[in-house]
């Protein structure tokens, strides 16, 4: 028997599951979009099939890394900008695990930036949702990569002198094979390409824009958005890597202008994820690592018997 | 010249092939029946810029590379005759020979390649050469792997060359070659070797030898190896089979160790963006329930004060290995001090739970390394190793029996999934992860994918069930369960016998010393003892739980003591007085960070010259600090 028998388990799953029985005071501020993730979360999860102790939820630090603290799954809410390496390791070690990464666009477009970068080139199995509310909320508001060009916050008086972060075309150029964009006042939508997302054999990227009340109060997410995998006026594939180029610099650009685009920009199918090619190549056992662990008969090999020759 | 050592220097550019030359020559030796100790020294360059590699050898076990040396073999550095270099490197043309007479002791040989070097660019070479009762062999090693084959065999030829100056048979060397090199270029080497040796044997008389191999024997089978090999080994052997890192000087040795071997014993590596990842991956890994390490050197150690603090706090086991090169910065990275002990102790935000090893030799180094992944797993606490550039590249012989052990692969106190059925569930369902109770202070852990065992791990303060929490009461019954688990460890750790002590039981003085000193400490001790001074050492392995009961009484059994370490700062003996909390007036410090390790000499040196006659040290090589009393 596996030492693990919550993976792979199949049954109906109850989305109040994920519930904490004694849920921690929610230290979001009312009408947070951080709600809307927590919420769209709990309702793909049972859809996928994953059982809250086959999920892992990797967060980093700020009001969004608070997720693992209300959804009762696996959780490791680790330091600020890091839930990428943890979460990375954490599915090579055990990849029968669902493991969700989630922080803010403070964690993740900045202080994390190099790991987005790299965790995106390297196509891991995961699904890494971002919470864009386009300001620092833990810190009380300072301006974060992605507020608009001019935003003015205490640490910015003037009005920041910076254009803010292109995260769909970075995510692309950098090498995930899945990006989409969502938002919390759309739950039915988030709750779809999340559980794409989940779906997808490779990093899965959602910019999930999130709305804070409290810092941003212009914001522009609270506009009406098009679905483009709905709408009729947008005719595109989004497993054809141009098409979704050209749609995401059209909509980065007008972000902060008014129209919001949404939906699954690019989702490439049919490569391979970082396991896969390691497995490939010989660098990565078969059965889950983590499962040797837990089995008493397994015969740990030795130095001795490898390598003692070539030293004599 | 004596017959009871060989100090064998090989000499010439970086990339010339010094490393596995030597390392064969070595070997030879070691298989001949004799003691080895090799001695490292390169810039940090690629191609080219002076670097040799000391071979000591004698029938008596040698626990430090020793003072000067009697043999050179002077290549020629290929790569200085890149006109570009002297723009940046100053003519290095001459160094292979200029730059290793200091240290050649009376007597000595010197054989250099005449298709290269040039003496007369040497200052006053022939003078000194008189005045020292060098024997010179201007043999054209260039000329000679030219015609067999390869220029770049000229260090073939030498190693022929020196074979048959010293009385070595050829046998013992080809027998390396065979194993060592591929069908091809294997049979021109042997020719070169050969060709070397009997241009020799024909030209000189060398029936009279002037320095000669001792001869020895081993009681049991030997084994050559560095300390990166032997931290590699421990970490395989306790069942580590997850690595993650950022080549960092010198580091990258044990991660290339662990890289090349990983993935054949069903591990992982993973090279990753940065030092800041690399400590991450390892923790998410180990949360897993794998056994994993990361490690690098200061600069690199600095970018995992972070993640080192989320491992303390979420209570995840987790080894680090940060290998101390001269600081600060880069500063020098091809060069050994011991000055990140105070970087390894005290990084990382808030009160830290931690255990610092830091082994002296390569047999202790292999020895440390399992000791690190037990702790780790047992007390769910990160482990660091604490070396150096200088046990890192050493290589040794040490008895094959050594690595001859049991593997490991117990993670410690996680639970099976049939144990997590009967824990008491609580009344919010969850099970309770980080519980106040356990004597040693540690609570049984769960792993993801295991049933009835979710819980939240987080950096934040947090109550038993894993949830974050400010609680006044619960922070503190976590705090000090937490520090709990370093009273256990220290008690663990006496038992280890991590302490080593050297000379007479009963000593006027003592001399105390961490990590690589530890050799040329005890080699220092014997022959202050000969030379009538009455001089014990004592060499401490374990950092932090600080082994406070075992200084104290090591230093209340002698009147006065030194603390030999390499760094400017004193690091090792500020924390020795810190820990103890007294014998502040009664230790003296002698200090090196040139870049280079200690020798023998300097300590017996520095030792007679302050503690016994109260003199001042002549050179600036090293530096003596007087006890914090005076
Ligand atoms: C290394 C480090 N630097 C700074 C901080 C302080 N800090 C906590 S959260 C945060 C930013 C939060 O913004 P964001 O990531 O966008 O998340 P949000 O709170 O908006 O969800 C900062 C700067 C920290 N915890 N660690
Ligand atoms: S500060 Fe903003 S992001 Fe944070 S909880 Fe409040 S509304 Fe949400």
């Amino acid at each position: 028997m596996s030492a693990f028998s919550a993976i792979g388990e199949e049954r109906e799953i109850d989305r109040n599951e994920y519930t904490p029985e004694i849920e921690p005071q929610p230290t979001w501020c009312p009408g947070c979009g951080d709600f809307g993730v927590l919420k769209a979360l709990k309702g793909a999860l049972p859809e996928v099939g994953r059982t809250p102790e086959e999920t892992l939820l990797v967060t980093g630090i700020g009001c969004s890394g608070k997720l693992n603290s209300y959804l009762d799954s696996y959780g490791f809410h680790t330091i600020h900008g890091r839930s990428l390496p943890v979460a990375r390791a954490a599915k090579l070690a055990n990849p029968g695990v669902e493991v969700v990464a989630a922080g803010g666009d403070g964690d993740g477009y900045g202080i994390g930036g190099n790991h987005f970068m790299h965790t995106a080139r390297e196509n891991h199995d995961m699904t890494y949702i971002v919470f864009n509310n386009e300001i620092f909320g833990l810190t009380k508001g300072q301006t974060s990569p992605t507020s608009p060009k001019g935003h003015k916050s205490k640490t910015q008086p003037h009005g920041s002198a910076k254009t803010p972060i292109r995260p769909l075309s970075l995510s692309l150029t950098s090498g995930a094979s899945f990006v989409a964009r969502t938002a919390a006042v759309n739950p039915n939508q988030a709750q779809r390409i999340l559980k794409e997302a989940m779906e997808h054999d490779g990093f899965a990227h959602i910019d999930f824009l999130t709305q804070c009340p409290t810092w941003n109060k212009d914001a522009k997410q609270y506009v009406p958005y098009t679905d483009i995998n709905e709408s009729d006026d947008y005719d595109f594939d989004p497993t054809n890597r141009a098409d979704a180029q050209e749609l995401m610099r059209e909509t980065e650009d007008k972000l902060y202008e008014g129209e919001v685009l949404t939906g699954v920009y690019y989702r490439e199918d049919d490569r391979p994820s970082y396991q896969q090619e390691k497995q490939e190549i010989g660098e990565m056992p078969d059965e889950p690592l983590a499962e040797r662990y837990f089995d008493g008969d397994y015969e740990w090999e030795r130095s001795y018997d490898n390598f003692i020759d070539k030293h004599k | 010249m004596s017959a009871d050592e060989l100090i064998w220097r090989i000499a010439g550019g970086s990339g010339d092939g010094i490393a596995s030359t030597s390392q064969n020559f070595a070997k030879a030796l070691m298989r001949s029946g004799l003691h080895v100790f090799t001695h490292r020294h390169y810039p940090s360059r690629i191609r080219g810029g002076h670097t040799y590699v000391e071979v000591r050898a004698s029938a008596d076990p040698v626990k430090s590379r020793g003072d000067g040396y009697n043999f050179l073999l002077a290549l020629g550095d290929s790569f200085a005759r890149n006109p570009q270099d002297e723009a940046y490197y100053g003519n290095e043309e001459a160094k292979p020979l200029a730059e290793n007479l200091d240290e050649l002791r009376e007597g000595g040989v010197i054989v250099y390649d005449s298709g290269l070097l040039d003496p007369s660019e040497v200052p006053n070479f022939e003078e000194r050469v008189e005045e020292n009762d060098w024997h010179v062999y201007d043999i054209d090693l260039r000329s000679l792997a030219r015609e067999q084959g390869r220029e770049v065999m000229r260090n073939t030829a030498g190693v022929g060359v020196t074979c048959a100056i010293t009385g070595i048979p050829l046998e013992a060397i080809e027998e390396l070659m065979r194993d060592a090199m591929p069908e091809k270029i294997l049979e021109p080497n042997l020719e070169i070797m050969q060709t070397g040796y009997d241009l020799v044997r024909e030209e000189y008389d060398v029936d009279a030898p002037d320095v000669s191999v001792p001869s020895g024997e081993h009681d049991e089978e030997q084994v050559l190896m560095s300390g990166s090999d032997a931290i590699a080994y421990g970490a395989i052997d306790e069942g580590c089979r997850f690595i993650a890192g950022y080549p960092m000087t010198p580091w990258t040795e044990v991660f290339t160790i662990m890289s090349q071997n990983l993935p054949e014993l069903g591990g992982i590596s993973e090279q990753v963006e940065d030092e800041i990842a690399a400590a991450a991956l390892a923790i998410g890994a180990s949360h897993m329930g794998v056994k994993a390490m990361s490690g690098s050197s200061g600069g690199g150690f600095a970018l995992m004060g972070e993640p080192l603090g989320l491992a303390e706090m979420t209570e995840t086991p987790l080894v680090l290995i940060e290998a101390m090169r001269a600081g600060p910065s880069t500063g020098m990275p091809t060069k050994p001090e011991q000055a990140d002990l105070e970087h390894v102790l005290y990084t990382s935000q808030g009160d830290s739970q931690r255990v610092v090893l830091a082994p002296g030799t390569v047999a202790e180094a292999y020895e440390a390394s399992r000791r690190a992944f037990q702790l780790a797993y047992e007390y769910q606490i990160p482990t660091m190793i604490v070396y150096d550039q200088k046990l890192s590249g050493e290589l040794t012989n040490v008895p094959a029996s050594h690595f001859d052990r049991e593997p490991n692969g117990d993670i410690g106190m996680t639970l099976t999934e049939d144990e997590l059925a009967d824990q008491p569930h609580t009344a919010d369902g969850k099970f309770h992860r980080f519980q106040h109770e356990g004597e040693n202070g540690v609570s049984p852990r769960s792993v993801p994918g295991q049933k009835a065992g979710r819980y939240l791990a987080t950096g934040n303060e947090h109550n038993p069930a894993g949830h974050i929490s400010e609680d006044p009461d619960n922070r503190v019954a976590q705090m000090d369960r937490r520090q709990r688990k370093l009273d256990a460890i220290r008690a663990d750790l006496d038992d280890d016998g991590l302490l080593v002590e050297h000379g007479p039981e009963e000593a006027d003085y003592g001399i105390l010393t961490f990590g690589s000193q530890q050799g040329t400490v005890e080699e220092a001790v014997d022959r202050l003892n000969e030379n009538g001074t009455s001089v014990k050492a004592l060499t401490v392995a374990e950092l932090a739980p600080y082994p406070v009961d075992a200084v104290r009484s090591f230093l209340d059994s002698v009147d006065e003591a030194l603390v030999v370490e390499m760094n400017a700062s004193a690091q090792f003996r500020g924390l020795t007085q810190k820990e103890l909390g007294t014998h502040g007036e009664m230790l003296s410090s002698l200090l090196k960070y040139n870049g280079n390790p200690f020798e023998p000499a300097e300590i017996v040196e520095g030792f007679t010259t302050k503690l016994v006659d109260g003199g001042e040290l002549p050179g600036n090589e090293t530096k003596f600090v007087p006890a914090a009393g005076d």
